[in-house]
């Protein structure tokens, strides 16, 4: 008995360590003060000023726009990239695998001034376009791991079977492989989306003038101290995001009750 | 059905990308000139004699002590949760898992900013400490606060690859160890332990790579007395301007990463991701 309420405590000082942050900054999101550390009641201004503020809404709106074109393009380009992969052999397998950990296991700093240098020699502009073709880099790599395992577990005569049949093969590719990895697909596309949200040191890197994510703006806020209002902002994306999770995790709750009955 | 063809597209997109790049700070370490000027560059070791200096083999020295301190704290710490999250039922283990991943949903800077009011002077573990008479401690802008911080934005990555290992692992071997007269800690060095060390080993490297490579958590909670690699790379790239030497030190760090991450792997005998991996 004194071993299980043991686990327990410590499961539960782990988890509140994870949390304190967090519910620290919900709380402060509704401080009438300023400055943090320094409590002087409750009020809902930050959420006001927060659709106010000209600056905030337009980094939520490169933070947004940024990581769905990334996280759509990464998306599409590593399917097509993990079906191409799957179908090779021998060395160009290998090499392609190996340039594809590259960016996931070299630190990101490494990435990003790789990246800046590329753009500089490229003569681009550093701004929205940069910004998007770094978030690419990094997602795609993500996308074809996610998506490759799928790959391996599919039957190989299913394609065949449907081109025996007459199927095209971009048909078939179409009607048959496709559906057949889509949990994959959806995975890696999930995660291109929420790692481009949240990045940081590349996007630090590889923006220019002018274009900020939340992040750019968060560290950029971060000497001075931060507004209010990001605590706000970040506790309606953060609560938004948690209400989505409950929505869906009831939801396939319920149709898996669904299926049972049926039986 | 020539399927394989459409793979070469992202070999482009890869050699433009990762390659080309990596291939550009690689020439940039290796040479000195105006930096704005691809004419002016020649080839010289001069970067690479700058960094032998104490100064700057004294800053990788810190990153590395702190990171690897951080990587233990994170192993000590997250080995028992997850093998306490791997015993649950299916239905809680899932709820854990899943609450071990929501804090990330929130941005990582903030969570690390959030600290600087938890450690600060008015701060509640400042008051907590000398409420129990541990008076003027001082927790933020030190190595400790970054360790902390290291500790909090990477313990999820220590424990979810461990965890996913140990719910993988058959447990009639540990029947079988029982049975065979092994006591408790027995069945958890012999068979357990060894039995989760491709996951121990995923789990040290996604905490060591950010954690020796951070300028973020330094930047934050260690104020201007923390200087780690990370920071120093990005003074070279974003303010001094001097990208040749930046480059070197990246090229040193990355080289330092590989190197160790080979090592690393020579302890690892099950190759192919093992079920260690988290995809």
């Amino acid at each position: 008995m004194v071993n299980k309420n043991l686990k327990r405590l410590y499961t539960f000082l782990i988890f509140a360590f994870l949390y304190a942050p967090i519910i620290i900054l919900i709380i402060y999101s509704f401080n009438d003060s300023r400055f943090r550390g320094d409590w002087s009641g409750f009020t809902l201004r930050w959420y006001v000023e927060l659709f106010k503020d000209r600056e905030v809404i337009r980094v939520l709106y490169y933070t947004f726009a940024i990581a769905i074109t990334s996280s759509i393009i990464s998306t599409v380009l590593g399917t097509v990239a993990a079906i191409g992969i799957h179908g090779m052999r021998g060395f160009t397998k290998k090499s392609i695998l190996n340039l594809n950990y590259l960016p996931v296991l070299n630190p990101d700093i490494v990435t990003a001034v790789a990246l800046m240098a590329l753009f500089r020699m490229a003569r681009l502009q550093f701004g929205f376009i940069t910004l998007l073709l770094a978030h690419i880099t990094f997602s795609v790599p993500y996308v074809v791991l996610s998506i490759l395992p799928k790959l391996k577990q599919m039957n190989v005569h299913l394609a065949e079977a449907a081109m025996d049949l007459g199927a095209t093969p971009m048909y078939a590719l179409r009607k048959v492989v496709i559906p057949e990895i889509m949990p994959g697909i959806i995975t890696g596309g999930l995660l291109a989306f929420t790692l481009s949200i949240d990045d940081f040191v590349i996007s630090f890197f590889t923006t220019g003038h002018g274009i900020s994510n939340l992040s750019i703006y968060i560290y950029s806020m971060a000497r001075k101290g931060i507004n209010p209002t990001i605590n706000a902002l970040s506790t309606l994306m953060f609560i938004s995001l948690v209400a989505l999770l409950l929505i869906i995790n009831n939801r396939s709750e319920k149709s898996k009750k669904i299926i049972q009955e049926r039986r | 059905m020539k399927l394989n063809r459409i793979g070469y597209p992202y070999l482009i997109w890869l050699g433009i990308f990762i390659l080309i790049p990596l291939l550009l700070v690689t020439y940039f370490a290796f040479t000195t000139g105006d930096s704005q000027n691809f004419s002016t560059f020649t080839f010289s070791m001069e970067n690479f004699e700058k960094f032998m200096s104490p100064i700057y083999l004294g800053v990788l020295y810190r990153s590395v002590r702190l990171a690897i301190i951080s990587t233990v704290i994170c192993l000590v710490l997250g080995y028992p949760i997850a093998l306490i999250i791997s015993k649950e039922k299916p239905k809680i283990r899932n709820i854990l898992v899943l609450m071990l991943v929501i804090p990330m949903w929130m941005n990582f800077l903030l969570r690390t900013y959030a600290w600087l009011t938890l450690l600060g002077k008015n701060g509640i573990l400042t008051k907590a400490l000398s409420f129990i008479g541990l008076e003027g401690v001082s927790l933020l802008y030190n190595d400790t606060a970054v360790l902390l911080g290291m500790v909090y934005n990477f313990l999820p990555f220590m424990v979810l690859p461990i965890f996913s290992v140990l719910t993988k692992m058959d447990n009639n071997l540990v029947e079988a160890a029982e049975d065979l007269g092994a006591n408790r800690s027995e069945v958890f060095w012999k068979v357990i332990f060894p039995l989760s060390l491709p996951g121990v080993i995923t789990g040290i490297t996604m905490v060591f790579i950010p954690a020796v490579s951070t300028f973020v958590i330094s930047g934050l909670l260690g104020g201007n007395k923390s200087t780690l690699i990370g920071n120093l790379i990005e003074q070279q790239f974003r303010y001094t301007g001097d990208w040749h030497f930046g480059s070197t030190m990246s090229i040193i760090l990355m080289v330092f990463i590989l190197a160790s991450m080979a090592l690393t792997s020579k302890f690892d005998k099950e190759k192919e991701g093992g079920g260690g991996g988290l995809w």
